[in-house]
């Protein structure tokens, strides 16, 4: 525990140090309050910048920072300390982990109130993005433990980044992309968030989390066990 | 005198390559002991083995009698290790990187301040390691090498680089750590620091040990002229055998107040390496 606890507070010290991080953890709070107070059109969905908003934001800096983080410790040789520190893997990821969530969901309180969740509807939304500021560590992390430098990480990054934040807007706009998209994580993330208020998480959107969550797991084992954090 | 450090019949190969053959040494509690060798000659993959970070292909490595592949929390804790790759944060303050590894290890504030005191960094505790010079990151990582008092030191070219100033500093820790009964395993290619240094040292070459012994008695066992090389007070110099008579002469020229200096012509370890192996040591 008190290996994790290190980890963390290092993070917690690099905070305003690190401004490649920072600005994930800031910009989409940030967008989503000028955009909502900014651009007001006819017929848009109530809070519609909370919802676009929000499942890119859940795509894109979970999934950024854990790449980010752990392939610079690898590419700095900082990682190597730790473990010859006694930190075992699990405690690392563990450590970095629960900051890039604490932070993220620092975010997605400001997305809560900017649109103006209350009660059951502020659940369902903190447990909705919650679930896929996880998958998307996960997913980072699986990047960041594949990449020996932050450059070939970044690389990795954008594409997959890219995806898992566009698909849902693109999804707005064409049936085809929608139904292809489906089966990834933040498209029932989008749907999830449009339907608060207005309809219940169908079952279906469940099912599809779960798989997301194990397949994540699985090829998260398979990356840890084939290349460990080293 | 307890050994700390034991290997037997080491041997690795990265690939077709062989890195490490048969590598055998002892060392004992509070010796500083030298492993010197040009680039490439398996310094580092010793280190790594040692310090279990790296498993041997054969053989045995043994630190304070345990397995280094199977080192526990605690006997890692005794050890303190410092790679020339080893990186720090350099976003952190120097305070905040040693912080780290005080909650790591159980550690307070009073002993972060402690370590960077004993290696000089205390003013500069507040800085962002980026902005420190090489030799300052240099004494930052032996820090945190020493922070947990270990009982032997794995340095890996520590004044590598260096200037001389930086590379002097870096010396007098070392020896300060010696006085404090630490046992310290360096690697160096730079011959002056280890005849500075160094109880015993090993001369690597093509990942075998060629040479072993304290750098004197190595230095001797290469001197096959034996001669003396005695600088007179009018400035010329001469060079007579190291035997017998030379006894009488010198003792005459002492009498007659000609002598200046008096030296032993053993060569240096540069000169012993170049002539067992046929490579220069600073390659």
């Amino acid at each position: 525990m008190k290996n994790t606890w290190a980890v963390f507070m290092k993070q917690v010290n690099e905070t305003f140090k690190n401004k490649t991080i920072l600005i994930q953890f800031l910009m989409f709070p940030m967008l989503v309050i000028v955009m909502e107070n900014a651009v007001q059109i006819d017929n848009m969905p109530e809070h519609f910048f909370v919802k676009l908003f929000s499942v890119m934001f859940v795509g894109m800096a979970p999934l950024t920072c854990m790449s980010s983080i752990i392939s610079e410790e690898r590419e700095k040789n900082t990682l190597k300390v730790l473990m010859m520190s006694n930190v075992r893997p699990v405690e690392y990821l563990l450590g970095v982990g629960s900051y890039v969530f604490l932070m993220c969901t620092a975010g997605t309180l400001v997305f809560a109130v900017v649109g103006e969740y209350r009660g059951k509807e502020l659940a369902v939304f903190t447990a909705v993005m919650s679930a896929g500021i996880v998958l998307s560590e996960l997913t980072g992390a699986m990047i960041g433990i594949f990449s020996r430098s932050q450059m070939t990480a970044a690389s990795v990054t954008v594409p997959v980044m890219m995806v898992f934040s566009f698909l849902p807007m693109l999804s707005m706009f064409n049936e085809s992309i929608k139904k292809a998209a489906a089966i990834i994580y933040s498209q029932q993330l989008s749907e999830m968030i449009n339907g608060i208020g207005t309809t219940d998480i169908s079952a279906k959107s469940v099912v599809i989390l779960l798989v997301n969550f194990a397949a994540a797991d699985v090829v998260f084992a398979a990356a840890y066990k084939r290349k460990g954090l080293e | 005198m307890s050994i700390m450090i034991k290997a037997e019949g080491i041997s690795k190969s990265f690939g077709e390559k062989r890195v490490l053959e048969s590598i055998g040494l002892e060392i004992g509690s509070g010796e500083i002991f030298g492993l010197l060798g040009p680039s490439g000659a398996g310094k580092t993959t010793l280190i790594k083995i040692l310090t279990g970070q790296l498993l041997q292909d054969g053989g045995s490595a043994e630190i304070n009698g345990n397995d280094s592949r199977r080192l526990t929390g605690d006997e890692r804790r005794r050890i303190g290790i410092t790679m020339d790759d080893f990186g720090i944060y350099e976003r952190l303050s120097c305070a905040d990187n040693l912080k780290i590894f005080a909650r790591i290890y159980g550690m307070t504030q009073k002993d972060v301040l402690d370590a960077l005191e004993k290696v000089g960094l205390s003013e500069a505790q507040k800085t962002t390691a980026g902005k420190l010079s090489k030799g300052m990151k240099g004494r930052l990582k032996l820090a945190r090498a020493f922070m947990t008092a270990p009982d032997i030191l794995f340095l890996d070219e520590p004044a590598s680089g260096l200037d001389p100033v930086s590379a002097n500093e870096i010396h007098r820790l070392i020896l300060s750590e010696k006085a404090r009964g630490k046992t310290v395993f360096l690697t160096t290619h730079t011959m002056a620091e280890a005849e500075k240094l160094c109880d015993n040292i090993a001369l690597l070459c093509d990942g075998r040990i060629v040479e072993y012994g304290s750098p004197a008695e190595i230095c001797r066992r290469y001197d096959h002229q034996r001669m003396l090389k005695i600088n007179l007070r009018d400035g010329r110099d001469i060079v007579i055998p190291h035997n017998k008579e030379a006894a009488v002469k010198v003792a005459s020229l002492i009498e007659e107040g000609k002598t200046e200096t008096i030296h032993t012509t053993e060569p240096d370890l540069e000169t012993v390496f170049t002539e067992i192996t046929g490579k220069e040591l600073s390659a």
